[in-house]
């Protein structure tokens, strides 16, 4: 059955090449762009102007992109969050009762719901004027917070986020949860293990690989985290809660800097890049192990 | 069977291409970003008569939402453009004028035709002495306030006084919404054209005037007496416009600077208390500059069917043509010979434009984009915290001299 090892090396090209040929056409070929298009000035109507490295250094001093990137790292550490409660989550809906299923899709719900709905409801939610959560405040004795006209207002976006990104967390570990070893958790019982040996010991450790994937998916929206921002403050008051990608859309579409926003994604790029490299390294180290 | 389908199915496609291309002959392609209902409609209409009076052409209208033209108007200029243009006037027209995306009209002003026109609506749609568009529609920026609830404000201690006798009444006087900004730039550009004239409020924008001057310190120096008297509507800066006008008509404020725009939505049962006055003078014996937004047309440099094109917007400048425009859209017509509509915010606002010395734009037209969007997140700023006016000003001086460069 064995074929000769050309015949197979052509076929594999073949095999690899649509792939390849759509990965370097949607993909690469756009990134290139971008990064040539981030070394020149351009207003989208004229000439572009080349300015080599020009933009880059503008970054270093613009005050925005410093929020930005400060916004996008505060999102990224809440963010982390995310997995430790949707596994306590999880770990509280996973035994069997009646209306246990019903009891999971509602908190699965938010996760259902489109991000932009998801931030209007938050608008309205926090919204100064009218907002339920500034009467809560107001009942329990507290200072109203007004929380998206300060400063302070990425903490409102953060939290609108965290509640459809925890309910994704939670089904990751629910699905890991259902595929545990009943012999191993049996095993650790009649050893004595209770509680918080039990998950310690022999509960996480089998959810490794949900930890990673919990871990990936909340690092990736918190990056490119967006449609929250455009829906709830449009990255205001005055950029205050902007984030990269919507600084740069703001760059781009609303003040006409296409070499200057295309220098923000590239930043962002490289950013999303690093520090998903980084996991995957992690991820397949430990795998080796 | 599959490929039979497929068969008859590229036939039909080989057919619709060359349908089109036998249409491109005597075709002119307009492409308009007028695509709320009623302006919709009222194109339409005037498309039909400019046909019926030009049966060799064949007009082709595309309507796109107002917000995605923005975006795409560029590619259109740059790439493969149509014949006509909806655009804006001021530095917006500017921007493409430039790097030579757009044609020159001026042959159409001829002195007959000028003699229609406000001196200062040519002036917007000229540069470097030529003209670059024909302007179609234009609309007066002032107070829309409840006369039930105040009257209109003659001088700035009107109304310094107005706003403290609503205060004390429990309302919150002024109505805005600074979460898209630009509602906020409408009172620098009144205080700024009130204090220091049209001619240098246009070079300020135009990047030739430090924003650490003191003429601009006098400006924020007046806005801050109404911040400080707490004149604003409270949580403005997470509220639309839309929002805001709310609480004029739910009487919880009085008064909004706002565009004629803002009379469209106005609830019937509260449009008979409200009503029009221009911005308040500031200095006696000034001359009144006043906003004039300009809607208008343009043909693309690299327009196929240039000379229909010019028919189109020479038709457009007609006085008829702009009547029954405008009242179809409740809007004011800029050729002044074009009777308004039997509407009283369009006669005033039409009264108030014709007796305008000189005339702006918004900040965000008569600026440049970059500068523009800097400049209106400074004033939402000030808005929120003027204790920090002196890093605003800083920050829009450093985006003055990289305009400059």
């Amino acid at each position: 059955m064995s074929k000769p090892a050309g015949a197979s090396a052509a076929s594999t090209l073949a095999l690899l090449a649509p792939a390849t040929v759509l990965f370097a056409t949607f993909v690469l070929h756009p990134i290139a762009d971008n990064v040539w298009l981030s070394l020149h000035d351009w207003d989208g109507a004229g000439a572009k102007s080349w300015v080599g490295l020009g933009n880059y250094r503008e970054l270093a001093g613009d005050r925005t992109f410093a929020i930005a990137l400060a916004n996008n790292l505060r999102w990224l550490l809440l963010y982390a969050l995310a997995p430790p409660l949707g596994l306590t989550l999880a770990l509280l809906l996973c035994r069997t009762a009646r209306g246990m299923r019903l009891v999971r899709s509602l908190f699965f719900m938010p996760f259902v719901i489109s991000q932009v709905v998801v931030g209007l409801m938050f608008a309205w939610f926090f919204n100064g004027r009218f907002g339920l959560f500034d009467h809560l405040l107001r009942a329990a004795g507290l200072a109203p917070a007004a929380l998206l006209e300060g400063d302070q207002a990425i903490y409102g976006l953060v939290l609108a986020g965290l509640w459809p990104q925890v309910a994704y967390c939670m089904i990751l570990y629910l699905t890991g949860i259902a595929t545990l070893r009943a012999d191993l958790v049996e095993a650790a019982r009649l050893d004595g293990a209770g509680g918080w040996a039990l998950l310690r010991h022999v509960v996480l450790p089998q959810l490794r690989p949900v930890h990673f994937i919990a871990v990936m998916v909340c690092t990736v929206s918190a990056l490119r985290s967006f449609d929250l921002v455009m829906v709830m403050t449009g990255g205001g008051p005055h950029r205050s809660s902007s984030v990269l990608a919507s600084y740069l859309y703001e760059q781009v579409f609303t003040s006409g800097r296409y070499g200057y926003g295309a220098a923000l994604a590239t930043v962002l790029l490289a950013l999303m890049s690093g520090i998903i490299v980084t996991l995957l390294w992690r991820l397949l180290r430990a795998e080796r192990r | 069977m599959n490929r039979r389908v497929a068969a008859s199915w590229f036939a039909s496609l080989l057919a619709a291409c060359a349908l089109q291309a036998a249409a491109l002959a005597g075709t002119l392609v307009v492409n308009s970003n007028a695509s709320d209902p009623a302006p919709r409609a009222a194109w339409q209409a005037l498309v039909e008569r400019f046909q019926r009076e030009n049966p060799d052409v064949d007009v082709r209208l595309n309507v796109t939402d107002h917000e995605s033209y923005k975006r795409q108007i560029r590619n259109w200029l740059t790439g493969a453009p149509p014949d006509v243009v909806f655009w804006f006037a001021g530095n917006r027209m500017r921007q493409f004028v430039a790097p030579g995306l757009l044609a020159d009209v001026s042959a159409l002003y001829t002195p007959a035709v000028r003699a229609q026109l406000h001196p200062s609506a040519l002036e917007l749609v000229s540069d470097g002495g030529r003209a670059w568009g024909v302007p179609y529609t234009w609309y007066p920026v002032g107070l829309y306030y409840r006369r039930d609830l105040m009257s209109a404000p003659a001088t700035w201690n009107d109304l310094l006084a107005a706003c403290e006798r609503l205060r004390a009444r429990g309302l919150e006087p002024i109505a805005i919404g600074t979460k898209d900004l630009w509602p906020a730039a409408a009172w620098f550009d009144y205080l700024d054209l009130r204090l220091n004239g049209q001619p240098f409020h246009l070079r300020l924008l135009e990047g030739d005037i430090p924003w650490t001057d003191a003429r601009v310190r006098s400006v924020f120096a007046h806005w801050r007496e109404l911040i400080d008297r707490d004149c604003f509507a409270r949580h403005h800066a997470s509220a639309t416009w839309q929002e805001a006008q709310a609480l004029v008509y739910q009487g919880k404020s009085a008064f909004s600077l706002m565009g004629h725009y803002v009379v469209a939505q106005m609830p019937r049962d509260v449009l008979p208390r409200m009503d029009f006055a221009p911005f308040p003078m500031l200095r006696s014996g000034f001359e009144r500059d006043e906003e004039a937004p300009v809607n208008s047309l343009h043909i693309p440099e690299r327009a196929k069917n240039r000379a229909d094109a010019m028919r189109f917007l020479a038709f457009v400048l007609r006085a008829d043509v702009q009547e029954e425009l405008n009242r179809a859209t409740l809007q004011i017509p800029v050729n002044l010979q074009a009777r308004p509509a039997d509407d009283r915010f369009v006669q005033a606002g039409r009264a108030h434009l014709a007796g305008a010395a000189r005339l702006s734009q918004y900040f965000d037209r008569d600026a440049r984009e970059d500068f523009a969007q800097t400049a209106l997140n400074g004033f939402q700023e000030f808005m929120l915290h003027p204790e920090r006016l002196d890093a605003i000003l800083e920050t829009l001086e450093q985006a003055r001299r990289r305009l400059r460069r």
